[in-house]
């Protein structure tokens, strides 16, 4: 009986579907109406001929669809649709930055603007550089990390190698939430901790805005940052090791020393760079505690500094018709920095033996 | 005699000091063991251990000056003390981020008192932001935070599914190889400093979304949020696209995450039931997925909440309750700090902290919420997984 109806129905068990081509077939005649009728004959200009094919290429699949392969199989291919659609959409402001920032950077890309500040330089000078904001992003961040490398690395072993109980859970969840503090308020803590309170002790009364104050508000936001990549690479390294050395004799902080950190030292690096990637391109906290400058100033510990995040955010505002160009360029230098550094960080990563 | 040699690793557990691995073969190689009994194993040590024990104990007696060497026991003051500080200084890096914490609330509210008791109006429903004068400051932070949360509920509503619809192309869609480049592609954006986002949307995203405003007000202009009187430009809609790409990869790598973490036998088990793939997303990974997606969308929510340079460089900078999305206009509680700062004095800058300190308030409670939901999540991940 069960035999026969097989038989019976075997040409049906297979659902009807369509073939491979059909979704490419249906993408090209959507955008031949869209670009070629929207665009051209009828003048609605290549966005709305881009979103009239895409609506097109999605009603019509779904149609199709529906009508071949049923209502489930329709829905299936709606969702891959839109969900192919979200990357493209995603892609399109990416490639859209990139394409400004090279384009418009380019024009100002010369020996003078790594070589000079804007010292003098009015509204209505076309040179100009950024030697000074390089200076002080370079300066500032570099203090930074040595303030955060320690603290952060000290934090990360204290949660993966002693944090027994309760405050280890708090240091642990605190340091997620940390994360998440807006980089003004960091800046503003450093201007009303450092700026307003503690630099008058030793600026004749007056608050001193410095590179300094701008490192320490950089550094509470690479702090949780640090932490959090260290402890994740601490945790990766097995257990054997400790304990192998544990069996020679040999002290837990000897151990964590002589042989955790340096089996976890390639991603504690990568942490740190993807840190100091973040730290490099953070604005607002410099502007408020960094106070800004047009001349070249060496020391981070006295005199106002400007960084190359500050300086794109001086020039954006500047009325001059060079500043625009002064931005750009200055935003080029500062993607390629801030890219260097996560390229680089990715790379060291790959190096690394521990994998999840 | 090979089996004798295979079972040789068997016996010398870590445990066994090199002294006694010289007795230890011996006897294997005198008992030619074919069959590795644990008898065998247990008595090798018992036997090896007092006859060689001696020696290996009395030849590091005579050089007590050398406390150091790693695998001698050290004496026991000393080791304690390394110890303890190495501890101690470790707990007092952990604690640095719970101080931190506490720093910020403290300091912000300490220098945040003075212009909150010289202001002559309600801090939380007063429109306008006028600080700097001694004996008149009015302020409140009613239309900022007003902005701030339009600007931020705008970019969500336009980031979460496109960031929704990355996350499962990356994670069910595309081929390994392919997710790793896009993933990449993501990462790039992320990287981008928000300086750079906010150049780019003043100087050009401005013009399209000004064209788009433009239709939006023509033809969907009888809704008050795309209604205008003062024409267009630099609008809350141009801000909350820009916010909308900022907080994409970071709603994308979470989310990403969790669907990626998704139990295998769920997925499977809808398709032995026959479910399409949009079917097994459906009733496998999103139910699976869900806490992990609010905590996503409140992670981006607490970034975009944030957010200052970029919005300051796009928003028009108004002191208005307003709906309108497409008109000139709109403020943030951060915005407004980078943007006042420059010319507020003692007291004004005591304001723009008492703004920081509510936003710090709100993010804090939002970031503290999606961790402990991400948190739990983990604890569940754990039981799943054994």
């Amino acid at each position: 009986m069960t035999t026969l109806t097989i038989t019976d129905t075997g040409a049906q068990l297979k659902a009807r579907r369509l073939p491979k081509w059909a979704p490419w077939a249906i993408g090209a005649a959507a955008i031949a109406v869209g670009l070629g009728g929207v665009t051209y004959a009828a003048d609605g200009g290549p966005v709305i001929g881009a979103i009239v094919a895409a609506l097109l290429y999605f009603i019509a699949l779904v149609v199709i669809s529906t009508a071949v392969e049923g209502a489930r199989s329709a829905k299936n291919r709606a969702a891959s649709a839109l969900i192919g659609s979200a990357f493209v959409l995603a892609l399109l402001p990416l490639l859209s930055v990139a394409a400004t920032t090279i384009s418009r950077g380019l024009t100002r890309l010369d020996g003078d603007f790594f070589y000079r500040s804007m010292n003098g330089i009015t509204a209505f000078d076309a040179g100009g550089g950024a030697y000074h904001a390089i200076l002080g992003t370079l300066e500032q961040v570099g203090i930074a990390v040595l303030i955060t490398v320690p603290l952060g690395l000290s934090g990360a072993i204290y949660i993966v190698e002693y944090g027994r109980g309760r405050l280890a859970k708090w240091i642990q969840f605190f340091v997620d939430v940390m994360t998440g503090i807006p980089s003004i308020v960091a800046g503003l803590f450093v201007l009303s901790f450092w700026v307003m309170i503690i630099s008058p002790l030793f600026n004749d009364g007056r608050p001193a805005y410095s590179g300094f104050a701008a490192s320490l508000a950089l550094s509470v936001l690479m702090l949780p940052t640090i932490v959090r990549s260290a402890e994740e690479m601490l945790r990766l390294v097995p257990n054997s090791l400790r304990e192998g050395a544990y069996a020679l004799g040999i002290p837990k902080w000897r151990a964590i020393l002589k042989i955790v950190i340096p089996t976890a030292l390639p991603g504690i690096v990568t942490g740190v760079m993807l840190a100091v990637a973040r730290a490099a391109g953070e604005t607002a906290p410099v502007m408020l505690v960094a106070g800004g400058a047009f001349a070249i100033n060496g020391n981070p510990f006295s005199g106002q500094q400007t960084s190359l995040s500050l300086f794109i955010y001086d020039q954006a505002g500047t009325a001059s018709q060079y500043a625009p160009a002064r931005a750009w360029t200055a935003a080029l230098t500062l993607v390629a920095l801030v890219l260097l550094f996560t390229v680089v960080a990715k790379l060291i990563a790959r190096r690394s033996k521990l994998t999840r | 005699m090979t089996d004798g040699d295979m079972n040789r690793p068997a016996n010398t557990g870590p445990s066994v000091l090199p002294a006694q691995r010289t007795s230890e073969n011996s006897f294997a190689g005198l008992g030619g063991v074919s069959s590795p009994d644990t008898a065998a194993d247990e008595f090798s040590p018992r036997t090896a251990l007092p006859s060689v024990e001696v020696p290996t104990r009395t030849a590091p007696a005579p050089a007590p000056d050398v406390t150091d060497a790693p695998g001698e026991p050290l004496p026991r003051k000393r080791r304690v003390g390394g110890e303890g500080y190495f501890k101690a200084v470790t707990t007092v890096g952990g604690s640095a981020v719970l101080a931190i914490i506490a720093a910020i609330a403290l300091f912000l509210i300490v220098e945040a008192i003075p212009s909150l008791r010289a202001n002559k109006e309600n801090f939380f429903s007063y429109l306008k932001w006028n600080p700097n004068p001694l004996d008149d400051a009015h302020f409140g932070i009613a239309s900022l935070a007003f902005g701030t949360v339009l600007s931020a509920a705008i970019a969500l509503l336009v980031a979460v599914p496109i960031a929704l619809g990355i996350a499962l192309y990356l994670s069910h869609y595309a081929n390994k190889r392919v997710a790793t480049i896009l993933g990449f592609a993501v990462d790039l954006l992320a990287a981008v400093p928000s300086v750079v986002f906010g150049l780019w949307g003043r100087e050009y995203f401005a013009g399209p979304v000004t064209d788009f405003s433009v239709w939006l007000n023509k033809y969907l202009g009888w809704i008050p949020l795309f209604s205008s009187e003062t024409g267009f430009g630099h609008s809350v809609l141009l801000g909350s696209l820009v916010l909308a790409i900022m907080i994409l990869p970071i709603v994308t790598s979470l989310s990403r995450e969790v669907f990626m973490q998704t139990p295998r036998e769920h997925e499977e088990a809808a398709m032995a039931l026959g479910a399409t793939k949009w079917e097994v997303i459906r009733t496998a990974v999103l139910p699976y997925g869900r806490p992990g997606i609010v905590a996503s969308v409140m992670l981006g929510l607490g970034r975009a909440l944030g957010e200052t340079i970029a919005l300051a460089m796009t928003l028009g900078s108004s002191f208005l309750i307003s709906w309108s999305v497409v008109e000139p206009g709109g403020n943030t509680i951060a915005a407004n700090i980078a943007n006042s700062f420059g010319e507020a004095n003692q007291q004004g800058r005591s304001a723009l902290i008492a703004s920081g300190l509510v936003l710090f308030a709100i993010t804090l409670i939002v970031n503290m919420s999606a961790r402990a939901i991400v948190r739990r999540r983990k604890k569940f991940l754990a039981a799943a997984a054994t």
